[in-house]
């Protein structure tokens, strides 16, 4: 059986998680919600499977970063609604950072020019 | 991962299912609103999607431990199969039950009795030291000591060690006192420092000062806890007060701790009380050295070692020996540690049946894994699929290992419950055995048994699993029973663990046989006199405090027999200072006047006896006559010798009108009489024996026996109240018959026999059910085999001998690994043997008899059944 080729949905967890959070800082949202959010943000480069994206809240739900709630969604369907906790917004700055600094010395490395610094997210 | 996750599996599965659905719905109905049919929107979205199932396993093992997830998926597993096969699961559990319990069993008695440090201060510390004769290598080399030798050896000894002594043979009587009996108790004599030495203190009061431990001492006594708690009601005041022993008063000064007891090679464990040995012994016998009345403990020095103490004391003993050279003195000393000495008598015996229930346990896993593996070959297609299928094989493996951990979890859950019953009936049918009454089980015993279960489980569960080889899966699938090789390698790993249990049982067997016909050889000997069942004896002893002069001791004593003989019931009585079967009489030196002097001297057991004994008793006169009435007292100088005696000190004349010279007394004795041999041990040889009269050669205790031809123990209670009535404060101890003191000395013998052949039982049931187990399975395989030979023309006779040789060689193989490994390990039991030579061919053939017969009788059925078989049909099989 041929090997599927990495997807761009194989990414790390790491940035998986790192993206989950950033989507939340602009408030709570279901799974659909951030996977949708994830997929437009990134001009649908990057594609949320549910394999990655459910044990991906799991995790950061039971590292305390994330809480969730049953809610309504926006067409009124129930929903399990997902909240960033403050120790998740340490966490977000700190994985931001973290990234930044990679991308930035990934850059450099492969000879392109330095993102700008004032660049954000 | 959380443990809280762990355990809300089931709902956070049925959460995420419900999320799934409602992103699955969101999914919908932004593709509904993009335009597509509902049913093009539903596939779109579910492509999208996924397996909703693959999520949810890979969250729910997200929230699982592995290990504790596949364990119990194994355990359920393991039951299930259990559970599917009743019979075998029963008989697979009462195997592992019987033979983890045995020996958790056995392994509390060792370490119990055996092993564990005894209750003294720093007991690795201890030695009892013993003496013998260099000159003779053969002599027992733990003969006791001399008291004359000890003083010498403390003050040669001083930097090395503390020495102190005891005495643990004596006996007192304790007299009627506020409405208690008169009784006859077991003493001690000890020096001041013999406690101290042992590091032990005690409950109530203080033990012996040097200043007590002399001849104008006042009489001062420390009782045993036992004694202290039955006859004076743990009352703490006795201390303090008299208690009067031989008529004489004693104050107590101290009592044992409950825990503390003595009971060296010579015995002691039955001591209620100890008194001051300067005190208490005649001073001729504490300056003597060839009265052997002692036995040393020592307790080493810091930094000195044993080996340098026996060094310096055989150097004096040695210096003792060229000073006092006389026959008796010993040259020599030695010793062993304190533990050794005390649990010398059980080591061999208790070590045996360790080994034996060993044994047991081995072939238990032997036959569970036979079992075992006979079931995984009737699953080998099942297995082979799985396999196919990609089931893990570790997996497999587990499967297999987790089946014989339930039996054998199982089986130990139960043999706990048999061990621990099998140690309530050990305490109370040995109760002779040193400590076994603190044996209990502690976290040790528990680990043991655990460790046990663990290893039946490793060793039963991963042999099986070799037999199901998982690399040849097609072949197994393609294994049609068309193939005769099918299940060769199988059955050959059966057939290898059967010559295994077959060897170990032969080895049981041939234990037990041996012990068998030495405990039959041992109830067959007579002690020297007919009916023994018929004797009863009990011992009386007079205070010489109020029976002082020899006349008034003779008076109670032939009083007492005239008494005895009138009770209605009695056919004979007589006085014997010590009855045959009842221990060492005593001993003494001697020598002939007629002959010259040997260097060795003659050595023979002394007994005093009325004129009525022999006759009594009825031990036989070869020639000559009994004592006569009037020869007592300063008229005493007659004895009457038995056959040994006379083959020893007359080899070839006639003993009778010989005189002998007994001892340091300048007398001489003239041999009146020659009687039949008796035995002192039922298991000791008759040794040669001197009688002289009991009336006046000094003795204040006497064994009165007395033969009545129907139920002789009904008169211990006429003689009791008729010594009773002559001397209120007598007690009358040590009332058994004859046959009942054979009994209770064969006890070991009987006790040792019975277990080993009982495990040796169920070694050979195991053997023979793993025999035919064997068979059955390979004549299942070899059925179409079989049934192409019957078409081809093979004999009903030639099937059947075909079988049954396949059947025996296993059992053949393994009788002979067995026998050629008995003939190396029977020398270990050498001692527990009485006139039975450890290669005795009469056992090793009689084992192989058996053993032969059980394995044919185990195979004939399978081989039988094969002879019948219809061709036809088993050419159909499968």
């Amino acid at each position: 059986m041929p090997r599927k080729t990495p997807s761009n949905a194989e990414m790390l967890k790491g940035t998986l998680d790192m993206m989950i959070l950033r989507t939340l800082q602009s408030g709570d949202a279901h799974g659909h919600t951030i996977a949708k959010v994830i997929e437009r943000t990134s001009e649908d480069v990057l594609e949320v499977e549910q394999g990655s994206l459910y044990p991906a809240l799991h995790r950061l739900e039971d590292r305390g970063w994330l809480s969730a709630y049953w809610g309504a969604s926006e067409n009124n369907r129930k929903a399990k609604f997902y909240r960033l906790t403050a120790t998740g917004k340490k966490q977000l700055t700190r994985e931001s950072n973290r990234w930044r600094q990679m991308a930035r010395a990934i850059a450099l490395v492969m000879g392109e020019k330095t993102p700008s610094r004032r660049g954000d997210l | 991962m959380s443990w809280l996750r762990f355990f809300r599996r089931r709902k956070q599965d049925a959460d995420l299912q419900q999320e799934m659905d409602s992103y699955l719905r969101e999914e919908i109905s932004e593709n509904i609103s993009r335009g597509l049919s509902p049913g093009e929107a539903r596939r779109q979205a579910q492509l999208k999607f996924g397996s909703s199932i693959k999520v949810r396993e890979g969250l729910w093992q997200q929230n699982s431990f592995q290990l504790l997830d596949t364990t119990i998926r194994n355990l359920k597993f393991a039951i299930r199969t259990l559970r599917r096969s009743p019979g075998f699961a029963t008989v697979a559990i009462l195997i592992m039950a019987l033979a983890i319990g045995s020996n958790t069993a056995m392994f509390t008695v060792v370490r119990g009795v055996l092993l564990n440090p005894l209750p003294y201060h720093a007991p690795e510390q201890l030695f009892a030291l013993y003496e013998h004769q260099a000159t003779h290598p053969d002599s027992n080399p733990y003969n006791v000591v001399d008291a004359g030798s000890i003083p010498l050896w403390q003050s040669a000894a001083q930097d090395l060690a503390e020495l102190s002594t005891a005495s643990p043979f004596q006996g007192y009587s304790v007299s009627a006192e506020s409405g208690k009996l008169p009784e006859r108790i077991e003493a001690g004599w000890c020096s001041y420092n013999f406690f101290s030495t042992l590091g032990v203190v005690p409950v109530v009061g203080r033990f012996f000062a040097e200043s007590d431990d002399r001849p104008d001492a006042q009489a001062t006594v420390i009782l045993a806890n036992a004694f202290w708690k039955r006859r004076y009601a743990s009352d703490p005041s006795i201390v303090g007060k008299e208690i009067w022993l031989n008529s004489k008063p004693y104050t107590v000064i101290g009592i044992l701790p409950s825990d503390f007891f003595y009971s060296g090679g010579y015995g002691g464990s039955t001591i209620q009380v100890w008194t001051p040995l300067t005190h208490e012994a005649p001073p001729q016998l504490l300056t003597a050295f060839d009265d052997h009345e002692f036995t040393v403990v020592a307790r080493l020095r810091p930094g000195a070692t044993f080996a340098s103490l026996v060094t310096r004391l055989t150097t004096v003993q040695e210096h003792i020996k060229a000073d006092h050279p006389g026959p008796a003195v010993h040259d020599a000393v030695g010793g062993r540690t304190l533990l050794d000495d005390i649990v010398d008598d059980y080591k061999t015996s208790l070590y045996t049946i360790f080994a034996a229930t060993g044994c047991v346990l081995l072939i238990a896993c032997l036959n569970v894994a036979s079992l075992l593996v006979a079931r995984t070959a009737a699953r080998a297609k099942e297995l082979a699929i799985r396999a196919a299928l990609g089931g893990d094989r570790l997996q497999l493996l587990l499967e297999r290992v987790t089946e014989s951990f339930l039996l054998s979890l199982t089986g130990g859950a139960i043999g706990l419950f048999l061990a621990w019953a099998a140690l309530r009936w050990l305490i109370h049918a040995r109760h002779d055995i040193t400590r076994v009454e603190t044996l209990h089980f502690d976290s040790t015993v528990a680990l043991f048994a655990i460790s046990a279960i663990f290893l039946c489980t490793i060793f039963s569960g991963l042999i099986s699993a070799l037999g199901a080889n998982s690399r040849r899966i097609t072949e197994s699938l393609q294994d049609s029973s068309r193939s005769n090789t099918a299940g060769q390698s199988r059955a050959g790993l059966r057939k290898l663990l059967l010559v295994l249990e077959v060897s170990l049982t032969v080895v049981l067997l041939v234990g037990a046989g041996l012990l068998l016909k030495s405990f039959q050889r041992l109830r067959n000997t007579s002690l020297g006199i007919p009916a023994a069942e018929n004797v009863l004896a009990m011992y009386i002893s007079i205070p010489e405090a109020r029976y002082q002069t020899p006349v008034q001791q003779t008076a109670f004593f032939e009083q007492l027999i005239n008494g005895v003989r009138t009770i209605p019931g009695v056919d004979s009585a007589g006085l014997v200072s010590s009855a045959p079967g009842r221990g060492w009489g005593g001993d003494r030196l001697l020598s002939v006047v007629e002959h010259p002097p040997l260097p060795k001297g003659l050595d023979l057991q002394v007994r005093g006896a009325d004129p009525g004994y022999f006759s009594a008793i009825q031990i036989p006169f070869t020639s000559g006559r009994t004592f006569r009435q009037d020869e007592r007292l300063d008229r005493a100088n007659v004895v009457v010798i038995n056959n040994a005696a006379a083959k020893l000190c007359f080899p070839d004349e006639d003993p009778i009108g010989r005189h002998l010279k007994i001892g340091m007394t300048s007398t001489t004795f003239e041999i009146i009489g020659v009687v039949g041999d008796t035995r002192w041990s039922i298991s000791q040889l008759p040794e040669p024996t001197l009688y002289w009269p009991i009336y006046g050669n000094g003795y204040t205790g006497a064994t009165l026996v007395l033969r009545s031809s129907h139920n002789v123990s009904a008169l211990a209670i006429p003689v009791q109240k008729l010594v009773g009535q002559m001397d209120p404060d007598l007690p009358v101890s040590n009332i058994a018959t004859l046959q009942e003191t054979i009994v209770k000395s064969t006890l070991g013998s009987q006790f040792d026999s019975i277990l080993i052949l009982t495990f040796a039982i169920i070694a050979l049931i195991l053997a023979a059910a793993g025999l035919y187990g064997v068979l059955a399975y390979l004549v299942t395989q070899r059925t179409p085999e079989l049934g192409i030979r019957m078409t081809l023309g093979a004999q009903q006779t030639q099937v059947l001998r075909l079988v049954l040789l396949d059947g025996l060689r296993p059992a053949i193989v393994g009788l002979f690994l067995g026998l050629v490994a008995s003939a190396a390990v029977v020398r270990l039991v050498k001692s527990m043997l009485y006139q039975t030579e450890p290669l005795d061919p009469v056992v090793f053939f009689a084992v192989s008899l058996i053993l032969i017969l059980v394995a044919a009788a185990a195979c004939v059925i399978p081989a039988w059944r094969a002879s019948r078989l219809d061709p036809v049909s088993s050419l159909r099989a499968d």
